[in-house]
């Protein structure tokens, strides 16, 4: 078999299948439970540490 | 130590640059000769100057790098001047061809000088825009300093110096005639190798983070920079003829070349200018508005949308060629289902305002960046639409393509970064506010009034060449000769020429507005130093 119809067939079965239950399960885990607690704070992130960078004992774990 | 690699290395650089002025093939391969020698020759002598005497302290870790984004804000609004003059000056060669200036043929015609207009405006100004603020977001959403020290003033003159190589080379006739990718192999190399060092350090950055999330800016800008890296190499594969000449073979040929051609292509609109300007919209506009982003799950679903779905959008640009149409009817599709995460990330951006809209009244900075988002949307409106076969068999290789084209470029991405850069000169230089917000809202009336007529005047000159060219009379003769169209299209290429004109001087208000902040604005007091009352 040439290599280009093993990577076409592979591109539209299997990879085209990963990419996008991939793709889903993105989806899916952004609106896990909890998800906007933890994204609000998230989303503040611009909102810390404007002129310095954490020290060691502010940093988040 | 180090500076005795540093010096053996620069040396043999020095000398090798010698030997190729020596060899050079080509006039454009001995001026870059020249050029690496003197800079190589003059970063030799600086470091001799400083080997063997004591250290300078290194910089605390307690401290941002903010020194090399002060000057990649410099490079940004110098560079962008320069590229909308040459832009404004190749309008009007359109328009009146006499510009092209008999007594200097071969360097100041339309064709030398139009990638130099591009690569000046989106590598130039818009790169210098993106490593600028990359730099200065990944430190304040990592609240870390920028990884590798003089690792990133490497990238900021490295790219400087990848510019100055390709704007020479265009002029001089090095090309390797790839749109937005023209540098030759040498250059190439140059800045393949600088791009690695922009990722170290971005990663690098990332790596020591200490928020325990990478904030969405980030995602995007890395994707931004490892997708590019990757588009570079691939579609720049090519053995050069000599190593003495700029000259180089495309290891691709035909219909396998312009694939991969306009995959890099439609990904360097994707990439460079969408998820890199992206970032800068996902921070700058939260900051501006002085409110978290709209939706951060509709961040996320934006970013994985954008990047499953632009890669294979390439084939839009080879509609009726010897590509297949299987694959050019994906990359049709593909385009279209753009159309989902770009809405999602135009209404995220403008829903962040929401609940504080009556800054559009009083705040012209954020105007900029509300109209860069407007725009953002319309033209990933307008380029899905373009991209169907049967409206691209109008549209294509017609103005209509440039009229899209800029409103993206000048609407979208200069927009947006000129909101950044109003943003961020108060905040390095450590001003209370901008010297003249009178003067934003003037550049903003002038881009924004420019962008229109630049638009307005595309469409109308793009769809009638396009039915001039289609038009057929009874007898299935073409009606039109080439020239009708030329001919029929001069007045909407002088207002062209005019938005143009506008969205220069609004540029050119913005770099007086921007040194007179720098120069004259109060200064902003020391944080810590002023005493906080008690509440």
């Amino acid at each position: 078999m040439q290599l280009y119809t093993m990577l076409r067939q592979i591109a539209d079965s299997w990879m085209l299948l990963f990419l996008f239950l991939f793709f889903i399960g993105v989806v899916l885990w952004v609106f896990r439970p909890g998800s906007t607690k933890t994204y609000e704070d998230t989303s503040k992130i611009p909102f810390r540490h404007e002129n310095k960078p954490a020290t060691s004992e502010e940093a988040r774990k | 130590m180090s500076n005795y690699i540093k010096l053996v290395v620069l040396g043999l650089i020095t000398l090798i640059s010698m030997i190729a002025i020596n060899y050079a093939r080509d006039t454009a391969y001995m001026v870059h000769g020249v050029i690496v020698m003197f800079v190589a020759g003059g970063l030799f002598l600086y470091t001799v100057r400083r080997t063997d005497e004591p250290e300078p302290p290194a910089a605390p870790q307690t401290e941002y790098f903010d020194s090399v984004v002060r000057a990649g804000v410099i490079a940004t609004a110098l560079w962008g001047v320069v590229g909308f003059l040459v832009g404004v000056v190749i309008a009007f060669q359109l328009a009146f061809p006499q510009l092209n200036l008999d007594w200097a043929q071969g360097f100041t015609n339309f064709g030398r000088l139009r990638p130099l207009h591009t690569s000046a405006v989106i590598f130039a100004f818009g790169g210098n825009a993106l490593i600028a603020t990359s730099f200065y977001v990944v430190q304040r959403t990592c609240a870390a300093r920028l990884w590798g020290g003089n690792l990133a003033w490497f990238v900021f003159w490295g790219y400087q110096l990848f510019i100055i190589l390709a704007a020479t080379g265009y002029l001089l006739g090095s090309t390797q005639s790839k749109e937005y990718a023209e540098p030759e192999w040498h250059v190439d190399l140059w800045l393949t190798v600088v791009w690695l060092a922009y990722l170290a350090v971005f990663l690098g950055t990332l790596v020591k983070r200490k928020e325990p999330h990478i904030y969405v800016a980030n995602w995007f800008f890395l994707s931004f920079i490892v997708t590019v890296a990757m588009l570079h190499v691939i579609n720049n594969l090519s053995i050069p003829v000599s190593i003495w000449g700029s000259k180089s073979v495309q290891v691709f040929s035909g219909v396998q070349d312009a694939m991969t051609q306009w995959w890099y292509g439609h990904n360097a609109v994707g990439f460079f200018l969408t998820a890199g300007f992206l970032g800068m919209m996902y921070y700058f506009i939260p900051k501006q508005a002085e409110r978290p982003v709209y939706s951060y799950k509709l961040s996320i679903i934006h970013f994985w949308a954008l990047i499953f779905l632009y890669i294979w959008a390439g084939p839009h640009h080879l509609h009726y060629t010897a590509l297949p149409d299987w694959a050019t009817t994906l990359g049709m599709v593909f385009s279209i289902v753009l159309w989902m995460p770009s809405w999602g990330g135009m209404i995220n951006g403008l829903m962040t305002l929401s609940g504080a809209w009556d800054k559009l009244r009083t705040d012209p900075v954020i105007r900029m960046m509300v109209i860069s988002v407007g725009f953002y949307g319309m033209s990933t409106f307008e380029g899905p639409m373009m991209s169907i076969r049967a409206v691209n068999a109008l549209s294509h290789y017609t103005d209509w393509t440039i009229g899209h084209v800029h409103s993206g470029a000048l609407g979208w991405n200069g927009m947006i970064t000129f909101g950044a850069l109003y943003y961020l000169v108060p905040v390095l230089w450590k001003r209370e506010r901008l010297y003249s917000l009178s003067l934003v809202s003037w550049h903003f009336w002038l881009a924004t009034t420019g962008i229109v007529l630049y638009a307005a005047a595309m469409w109308v000159t793009g769809i009638m060449e396009g039915l001039m060219w289609r038009e057929v009379d009874a007898n299935g003769f073409l009606v039109n000769s080439f020239a009708d169209t030329v001919a029929a299209k001069f007045p909407m290429y002088v207002v062209r020429g005019l938005g143009g004109v506008m969205y220069l001087a609004g540029a050119v208000i913005m770099c007086y507005n921007l040194w007179m902040t720098v120069r004259s604005a109060p200064a902003k007091e020391a944080v810590g130093t002023t005493a906080i009352p008690a509440e």
